[in-house]
C-alpha cells in the first residue's frame, strides 16, 4: 500500500497552487550538501557477519560502567518487571494510537500516566505526554501567551541551555520576546522587573544542580500577571515540594528520570500539568474516563477541539502524538515502584550526591556550592571540559557534562550521582580524576 | 424556526440587536445553535478588544466541533458574557437572549443596516439546512 497515494497530476495541482515549480523547489533552502550527501557506508555484509558486528559493538558498551552524566538524563533503577511489561507486544509501537478508543488498553495505560503526573506534580491536569522536556518547555511558552494575551517570556538562566535553544526556535516567527533572567536576580525576585510578562520559567533544580526558592518566583510572576511555569525533574518530587504546592500554573519537564532507559539521549518523553483553569489551552492529547452504554468503564480522548484534527490552523499547538511508549515505560515503573519506592530513590540520590560532593572536596576538588542541591553540582577544572570527559573515558569513567561558559564558572562540568553510584564508582572517578593529572587543589575557589 | 424579526444576521450566523448608544449585543442565532449541537464551552473576546468586522473574536466549542464566532461590527468589546463560562447550554437553551456572547461599541452603528434582515437570513439558513 502506498502510503501517500498522490498521482502526479495531484502533485501538479498542489504545486500550481502554491506557485512552485517542482518538489525540488520546496527544498531549495537545504544546503545542498546536506540534501544529497555522499554516505560513506561499508560493504554490504550477510546476516550471521551483521550479527557478530552487531554483537562486538553492543560488547563496547558497559552500562555499568561509572557514570558521572546528567544534566536532565540520568541512570536510574528500572525493575525488572518495567522492562517485561512495558514491552507487552500489546504496548510495543512507539506512536499514539489513531483511531484511540478502539486502543482501550493503551487509553487505560495513558490515564494511568495521567494520574500519576498528576499527583507527582500536584497539579489537576495532564496531557498524554510531549516528545521531551525541551519541547514542553516552549510549548509551555506557547501556552502562556495564548493565556495571558501577553508576549514577553522570562526564562530563568538555570533552565537547561537546550531547553532555551528550543524555546528561541519555537517563538522565533512569533512576536515573542524572551528575557533570559540570571540566577543572581532570581535569588530575590522582583515582579516590577517582569513586567507584563507572559509567563516566568524557573527549572527547579537548576541546570547547575541547585535548588530555588520557587515559592517566591510564583508569587512574584503572579504578582505581574505572569504565569509561573515550574520545569522540574519528575523524580525529585517524591521528596521536594510540588509545583501545586509552590503555586506554579504550569509544570513541564523531562521524564526520563521515572523509568526510561538512556537509550543514548532518546527517545524519552517530555509531561505537561496545567491547572485547572488551563484545560482549554492545553497542547497534545487528553484521555478520559468515561461509560458506555451499558455503565462499563471505558476510556476515551477528549476536549480533541484544541487539536489538529478539529481546529486545523487555530488548533493550540501541532503536537498531536506522543512518545507513548516511553511514557508507558515510566508509568509502569512508578506503579510498579510505588510512592515509597520512588521517595527511596530520590533520597539515594540525594544522599549519593552529597557524598560524592563531600568526598571530592576532601580529595580536594573545588566543588561549586552555591546552595541545596539534588542530584548534581559543577566542579571546577583545570582544563576544558571537553578534553577532561574525553581523558576519563579512557580511564572507564563517564563524567564531565560541560557547564557553558555563560554561568560564568570559567572550566567547569557538572558531576551527577543517582541511587545507582557505588562507593566503588566513586573510588573510580576519584582515581581517574588523579590518573589523568586533574590534580587536586589546583583550581583556585572563587 | 426562530428569526426574530428585530435583529439583523451575519451569514456566519451571529445575530446584532438594535443599537443602543452605539452598542449592539452579538449572539449566534438559533439554527447556529441548532447545528453546533450541545455547546460545551466557550471562549469570549477580552473586554476592550478592539476588533473589526469579519474578525475571528470567540468560539464557541460543542460536543461536534469548535466554531470561530465573527464580529459581525467594527468596534469595541464592551461587555462579555461571563455566564457562560459555567453555563454555556444557556447558548442552546436561550440563543437571543441568555446566550448572549459579547456587547460591541461600533464605530459605525449604522453599518448594521448591511446586515441581513430576518427573511434574507431564514433563505440562507434554507439553504444551508
Amino acid at each position: 500500500m502506498r502510503y501517500a497515494p498522490h498521482t502526479e497530476e495531484d502533485v501538479r495541482r498542489a504545486l500550481d497552487a502554491i506557485g512552485v515549480a517542482s518538489v525540488g523547489e520546496l527544498f531549495a533552502d537545504v544546503p545542498a550538501e546536506l540534501l544529497d550527501p555522499e554516505l560513506d557506508l561499508p560493504e554490504a555484509m550477510d546476516e550471521v557477519t551483521l550479527m557478530d558486528h552487531l554483537q562486538e559493538l553492543a560488547s563496547r558498551d558497559d552500562a555499568r560502567s561509572p557514570s558521572f552524566l546528567g544534566g536532565g538524563v540520568r541512570r536510574h533503577f528500572l525493575p525488572a518487571v518495567t522492562r517485561h511489561l512495558a514491552m507487552q507486544s500489546e504496548f510495543v509501537t512507539a506512536y499514539t494510537p489513531y483511531q484511540p478508543e478502539v486502543s482501550q488498553g493503551v487509553l487505560q495505560a495513558t490515564f494511568e500516566y495521567q494520574t500519576i503526573m498528576s499527583e507527582l506534580t500536584g497539579l489537576p491536569v495532564s496531557n498524554a505526554s510531549m516528545y521531551d522536556g525541551a519541547s514542553a518547555v516552549a510549548e509551555a511558552a506557547l501556552l502562556a501567551i495564548r493565556a495571558t494575551r501577553r508576549d514577553k517570556i522570562f526564562v530563568s538562566r538555570g533552565v537547561h541551555p537546550e531547553s532555551r535553544d528550543v524555546l528561541e526556535t519555537y517563538l522565533h516567527a512569533l512576536d515573542a520576546e524572551i528575557h533570559v533572567v540570571d540566577l543572581d536576580d532570581l535569588a530575590t525576585p522582583v515582579p516590577s522587573e517582569l513586567g507584563d510578562a507572559a509567563a516566568l520559567i524557573v527549572q527547579n533544580p537548576n541546570h547547575l544542580g541547585r535548588l530555588e526558592t520557587m515559592d517566591a518566583l510564583a508569587d512574584a510572576a503572579h504578582d505581574a500577571g505572569a504565569l509561573f511555569v515550574s520545569v522540574v525533574d519528575p523524580l525529585s518530587l517524591a521528596i521536594l515540594r510540588t509545583p501545586g504546592e509552590v503555586g506554579a500554573d504550569i509544570a513541564v519537564g523531562e521524564g526520563q528520570p521515572l523509568g526510561v532507559p538512556l537509550q543514548y539521549g532518546g527517545p524519552h518523553f517530555g509531561f505537561m500539568v496545567v491547572s485547572e483553569a488551563l484545560v482549554r489551552q492545553l497542547p497534545g492529547r487528553l484521555v478520559g474516563e468515561t461509560r458506555d452504554v451499558d455503565g462499563r468503564r471505558g476510556f476515551v480522548l477528549t476536549l480533541q477541539a484544541r487539536e489538529q484534527h478539529i481546529r486545523r490552523g487555530k488548533a493550540k499547538s501541532n503536537i498531536c502524538s506522543n512518545h507513548q511508549l516511553a511514557a508507558l515505560m515510566a508509568t509502569v515503573n512508578v506503579a510498579a515502584l510505588g510512592p515509597h519506592g520512588l521517595r527511596e530513590m530520590a533520597e539515594g540520590t540525594v544522599r549519593n550526591a552529597h557524598a560524592l560532593a563531600d568526598r571530592l572536596e576532601r580529595e580536594g576538588y573545588a566543588v561549586v556550592r552555591s546552595g541545596p542541591f539534588f542530584a548534581e553540582f559543577p566542579l571546577r577544572i583545570s582544563r576544558d571540559a571537553r578534553a577532561l570527559r574525553r581523558d576519563l573515558q579512557r580511564e572507564g569513567v563517564r563524567a564531565g557534562l560541560p557547564i557553558p561558559a555563560e554561568y560564568g564558572l570559567g572550566d567547569a562540568v557538572l558531576i551527577t550521582a543517582t541511587e545507582l553510584t557505588r562507593p566503588s564508582d566513586v573510588d573510580a572517578l576519584v582515581a581517574a580524576l588523579s590518573a589523568v593529572g586533574e590534580r587536586a587543589g589546583e583550581v583556585a575557589h572563587g | 424556526m426562530d428569526i426574530p424579526e428585530t435583529l439583523r444576521y451575519a451569514r456566519s450566523h451571529e445575530w446584532v440587536s438594535s443599537p443602543e448608544d452605539g452598542v449592539v449585543t452579538v449572539g449566534i442565532s438559533a439554527f447556529a445553535q441548532d447545528q453546533l449541537g450541545d455547546v460545551v464551552f466557550v471562549e469570549l473576546p477580552s473586554v476592550g478588544d478592539e476588533v473589526a468586522a469579519g474578525d475571528a473574536v470567540a468560539v464557541v466549542e460543542s460536543v461536534k466541533t469548535a466554531s470561530d464566532i465573527y464580529a459581525p461590527l467594527k468596534g469595541t468589546v464592551v461587555a462579555v458574557n461571563e455566564a457562560l463560562q459555567n453555563a454555556p447550554e444557556r447558548i442552546n437553551e436561550s440563543p437571543y437572549e441568555g446566550g448572549w456572547l459579547f456587547r460591541l461599541q461600533a464605530d459605525d452603528p449604522a453599518a448594521r443596516e448591511d446586515l441581513l434582515d430576518a427573511d434574507a437570513y431564514r433563505s440562507v439558513c434554507e439553504e444551508e439546512a
